[in-house]
């Protein structure tokens, strides 16, 4: 069974550095968030579609409602494991974003119920939301795991649990975002608030969309800012039900407005927009450059970013090997290698590179590749046809130039989007495949012989995500991770993440960072309010 | 105490409302809730006294015995260490579970507390005495929220990374302290729970406390609720018992890790002693006060009244941070005088389950005598007696609302707390004349003022010695704002971020790097 990042909040097995457990043990624990169920959960089957509309609030009314898109176009959602269309979405345009952006700048004003509104029942109205997203739990993972192909248990253990555990975390935070008060110089009183910024553009990618949804919303809402958010237009649904969860928790209309729709059309006019004061971008370095040069180009709105990354993920030969092995697996391999975070440079030292091969090819060879829907299932199809032929197209790259193709390399199955697991040894600096961006099921390991080599080479990229290592020396693992140039570095575990935890990139891997105390400082603004005193005293 | 609900649910009500309660919508009480729970709660199970010893706790509206409550003393608490000790030893389900996970038990604690509010409510009325519009609309909504507050930061008390000078890596961990024990009052038992419980176990500690012996009802309900939603077996020990046995073997116990209590700044001596000559656990202390209330001329005259009255007389005076002291400027003192006679006569005083009440009744006999020798030593002394000063009603223990005029700086009752609804107003004639008197006292837990002048509000506030000042306000609490007194009012601070350092070791590790950078 695939390792799954530790995102269940189980605790940590003595004498590892990481949990690495399979879903019947994350299952156990799950006791944390719900009733403990006899038996792993099951999707639901056929699930009726029920929210395919534009949520947002018509402008000068006060119930948030569903609309038709303005062009009256729509958008079709496939089932990548199987091609068929699922449904038809209502496509947003400029039009529509303009509408959103209205509702969203309305439920801002001044005096408004969301404005007026204690921070702590602002932070009720998230927690409420995280029980309904709870109550709905098996429907969303459905939903996520047919629209976006992805392993349906995976979605229920790891994408649910996480987006439940953020909207709590956030929930906690709406009371606890602290001014200060500042001794300055002079017969003064400063203090300063944290304000929300305003209206907040966020535009999701399609590889979490549920978990997406929830890491921008949490915080952005937890600070008092009102959001239009355009979800990925492979991957609508969840996003959509997540809407009508909002509503239902209580949220004042305009406060949230979800608009599916393309990049170039949707995104380009929240990136461009006037009245959008800031915008947060999940997705591709290329498209992370245009987000940046559009409010550039229009009102300077607050930026940040999490892009794409080619991350190191480094094993010494000290290590313990099955389990580094394992992990380093499961760091590329998760969610079919479509992953900011994927470890897709794996740096191993010398003395045990073939064995490390050797057991990482046997592990992807045993992967099971079906429909995502049923238990046993290891890996689901990849998202779209653009996705699987760019895919194939790096692995053919990696053929050309020289590496091993140890197994794997191509497509699966007679009908959907499979790609074979993949692993390249032999695998050079300046080959494409451990250069670019793959997003897919294929594993590129490199040989290296010194510790001061192998940092070099692991941040010789534009990239800065995210990098592993594995060691059982603490001075080899104190200098590996303090000289690496990333966003996030775990030692002796992988994809070890939590709401507590910030997430982001150093380089071209984005601005800013998600996820705990530090997501805070990209929703709010800064006022210092000074006052003129009689006499200062201490 | 918690102005928030009447100060502000009344014109919230076309706001948003998220929070469940509302003015409007009090349910009808039951006026003999039944009692479901009279032992000791020690590792989750109900217990006798080791001693088999029980003692009534009283009806203060009635004076009649509700029912007989198990009394812990000394073997009992030395039971109810053992199983705190035991669930936070290394490895424990408590110290190895998620600090997320904690905090959830916190928020279903809350939800557990909200879903039987009216109960409680009204078994906190049957015990205390206080109105029970009064606990269904701010003892109990407080309650929830300080829980829920204190829920969200179990995952957020972050230590830090420090740049040491030389190659080392350093960082601090928060750590809980142990075992705690708490000892907490009378005038707001639920509250003062949840004032307790929600830091100490957000950081991870452990818990005996121990319940005023007036009211131990609603801690024990309180209790079994801890153990439906799931804390560990000896994470929260609750003891019902008296001061001088069951509080004193707290203080003094070699395995109490830190004591937090509440009550009279005597007892505070007696608890700092004790911890003094045993192991030198932590203390925190939450005391007494005779707190100011300066209103200056240019204040709004019928709003400075009402706040007045209000901070004085709510929960019949039984508030450690009751504006006892009224300091008003000259050129307004008749008026203002004249007014807040007018308001207390208009005070409603009576049976607490009817939702017409303002005032119920002290807490207990020993209150009541002593709160009528105090009215007695103000006449005694020269005070201009304006209204009250007598009890009441024929049983039960309620006592008039009193109003002192004329009142001297050097009077007993301007000294001393009195506890009870008795107001003093002073006179004063200038900023600096005021400031210096209302620091001239051992106290230092709350103060007021009531001006429009923006440079008087900033040169008063910043001139008291209190650790709250509400300017234009009085009794404004919030489960984020932190709580605690200067000089004998206390050491420490309860509530908002302050709250978690008083139950948290911060632990500093320091490793050596082969070659550190920036």
């Amino acid at each position: 069974r695939e390792n799954m990042p530790t995102w269940t909040g189980c605790q940590q097995q003595p004498g590892k550095g990481c949990n690495h457990q399979g879903p019947q043990q994350n299952h156990k624990l799950q006791h944390a968030d719900g009733p403990e169920a006899q038996a792993l959960p099951m999707p639901i089957p056929d699930p009726h579609i029920q929210y395919t509309k534009v949520s947002c609030t018509q402008h000068c009314s006060s119930i948030t409602k569903w609309h038709e898109s303005s062009s009256g176009r729509r958008i079709p959602v496939y089932n990548p494991a199987t091609g068929k269309l699922l449904c038809e979405v209502e496509e947003a345009d400029s039009e529509d974003v303009d509408k959103a952006v209205r509702s969203a700048r309305a439920a801002f004003q001044m005096g408004s119920p969301w404005r007026s509104m204690d921070a702590s029942d602002r932070g009720q109205l998230l927690n409420r939301l995280a029980g309904l997203v709870e109550r709905d739990r098996l429907l969303l993972a459905t939903l996520e795991a047919l629209d976006s192909g992805k392993v349906f248990l995976m979605a229920y253990f790891v994408d649910l649990m996480a987006t439940i555990k953020t909207l709590r975390y956030y929930g906690g935070w709406a009371d606890k975002i602290h001014g200060k008060t500042i001794p300055v110089d002079g017969d003064y009183f400063t203090y300063t608030r944290h304000e929300p910024i305003g209206v907040c553009g966020q535009i999701i990618p399609w590889n979490f969309p549920v978990m997406m949804f929830a890491w921008k919303i949490a915080p952005a809402l937890c600070c008092g800012n009102t959001v239009v958010i355009k979800p990925a237009e492979q991957t609508p649904l969840s996003a959509l039900h997540m809407a009508a969860l909002i509503k239902e928790a209580g949220f004042p209309p305009g406060v949230v407005n979800v608009v599916p729709g393309y990049g170039q059309t949707a995104g380009c006019a929240i990136s461009h927009h006037m009245d959008v004061d800031k915008v947060a971008f999940t997705g591709s370095t290329a498209v992370g450059k245009l987000i940046q040069k559009a409010a550039g180009d229009s009102n300077l709105k607050r930026v940040t970013l999490e892009l794409g990354g080619k991350n190191p993920n480094i094993v010494f030969a000290d290590c313990d090997l099955e389990y580094a092995v394992e992990q380093a697996h499961s760091g590329l391999f998760f969610n079919q290698g479509q992953c900011c975070l994927a470890g897709s440079r794996v740096f191993v030292e010398e003395p045990i590179y073939e064995e490390f091969v050797r057991r990482s090819v046997e592990k992807a060879r045993s992967k099971v590749l079906g429909n995502p829907l049923l238990p046993g299932v290891d890996q689901g199809p990849q998202i779209d046809q653009k996705q699987f032929d760019k895919i194939m197209e790096l692995i053919e790259s990696g053929k050309k130039e020289g590496a091993t193709l140890e197994c794997g390399g191509s497509a699966w199955g007679q009908q959907g989007l499979f790609i074979q697991p993949t692993v390249f040894s032999n695998v050079t600096d300046d080959m494409r495949i451990a250069k670019e961006e793959i997003f897919g099921p294929v594993q590129q390991i490199m040989c290296f012989h010194s510790t001061r080599e192998v940092i070099q080479r692991a941040n010789a990229t534009h990239y800065g995500l995210a990098a592993g290592v594995f060691t059982n020396d603490i001075d080899k693992a104190l200098t590996v991770s303090s000289a690496l140039q990333a966003g996030m570095v775990w030692v002796n575990c992988y994809n070890a993440m939590s709401s507590q935890c910030p997430f982001g990139g150093f380089k071209m891997s984005g601005n800013g960072r998600e996820l705990s105390e530090y997501a805070l400082q990209e929703y709010t603004e800064i006022k210092a309010v000074t006052i003129k005193m009689s006499q200062k005293n201490s | 105490m918690h102005r928030f609900v009447f100060s502000r649910a009344l014109p919230r009500l076309s706001r948003l409302s998220v929070s469940h309660y509302s003015v409007a919508a009090i349910p009808a009480p039951s006026t003999q809730p039944e009692v479901h729970y009279n032992k000791l709660f020690i590792n989750n199970q109900w217990h006798n006294a080791a001693s088999g010893k029980t003692f009534p706790t009283i009806n203060p509206a009635t004076g009649e015995v509700i029912c007989q409550v198990a009394e812990a003393d000394e073997t009992d608490v030395d039971k109810a260490v053992k199983a705190a000790r035991n669930a936070f030893r290394l490895g424990s389900p408590w110290r190895r579970m998620d600090a997320s996970h904690r905090g959830l038990l916190l928020s279903r604690l809350a939800d557990a507390i909200e879903r039987d509010a009216a109960y409680l409510a009204e078994l906190e009325t049957l015990d205390n005495g206080k109105p029970y519009a009064v606990s269904y609309t701010v003892d109990l909504p407080n309650v929830v929220k300080c829980l829920r507050y204190y829920a969200g930061w179990a995952d957020k008390w972050e230590g830090k990374t420090i740049p040491i000078d030389g190659d080392y890596l350093c960082y601090t961990r928060h750590e809980p302290v142990g075992v705690c024990g708490q000892i907490i009052p009378w005038n707001f038992p639920l509250l003062m729970q949840a004032w307790k419980l929600g830091p100490a176990l957000a950081t991870g500690n452990t818990v005996v406390m121990k319940v005023a012996e007036q009211t131990p009802l609603t801690a024990l309900y309180v209790a079994s609720l801890i153990k439906e939603v799931g804390f560990p077996e000896g994470v929260v020990n609750i003891l019902p018992g008296l001061g001088p046995s069951a509080g004193a073997a707290i203080a003094k116990h070699m395995d109490v890790d830190k004591v937090a209590f509440t009550g009279s700044t005597e007892v505070g001596h007696l608890i700092q002693q004790a911890s003094g000559s045993s192991n030198l656990k932590k203390v925190t202390l939450e005391l007494g006060g005779k707190s100011p209330n300066i209103v200056l001329s240019d204040a709004n005259m019928e709003d400075a009244v009402e706040q007045s009255h209000f901070a004085l007389f709510f929960n019949q005076g039984q508030c450690c941070c009751a504006g006892s002291r009224t300091y008003v400027q000259a050129d307004i003192y008749d008026e203002f005088v004249e007014r807040s006679v007018e308001r207390a006569k208009r005070r409603v005083v009576g049976n607490p389950f009817d939702l017409k009440t303002e005032q119920g009744p002290q807490v207990d006999q020993e209150q009541f005598n002593k709160i009528l020798g105090y009215i007695s030593s103000g006449k005694r002394e020269g005070a201009k007696l304006m209204c009250g000063g007598g009890v009441a009603a024929d049983r039960g223990y309620f006592i008039q609302p009193t109003v002192f005029g004329d009142v001297q700086d050097n009077m007993t009752i301007a000294r001393e707390e009195i506890f009870g609804p008795v107001m003093q107003i002073l006179k004063f004639k200038t900023l600096e004349e005021v400031v210096t008197r209302a620091n001239d006292t051992k106290y230092g837990l709350a103060a007021a003022v009531f001006t429009k002048d923006i440079d008087k509000a900033n040169y008063v506030s910043n001139g008291l010695r209190a650790g709250t000042v509400w300017i234009n306000c009085y009794d404004v609490f919030g489960a984020q704002a932190p709580f605690g007194g200067y000089k004998a009012s206390g050491n420490g601070r309860e509530l908002g971020e302050y709250g978690l350092d008083n139950y948290t070791e911060v632990k500093t590790v320091t490793i050596k790097v082969p070659q550190k950078n920036s």
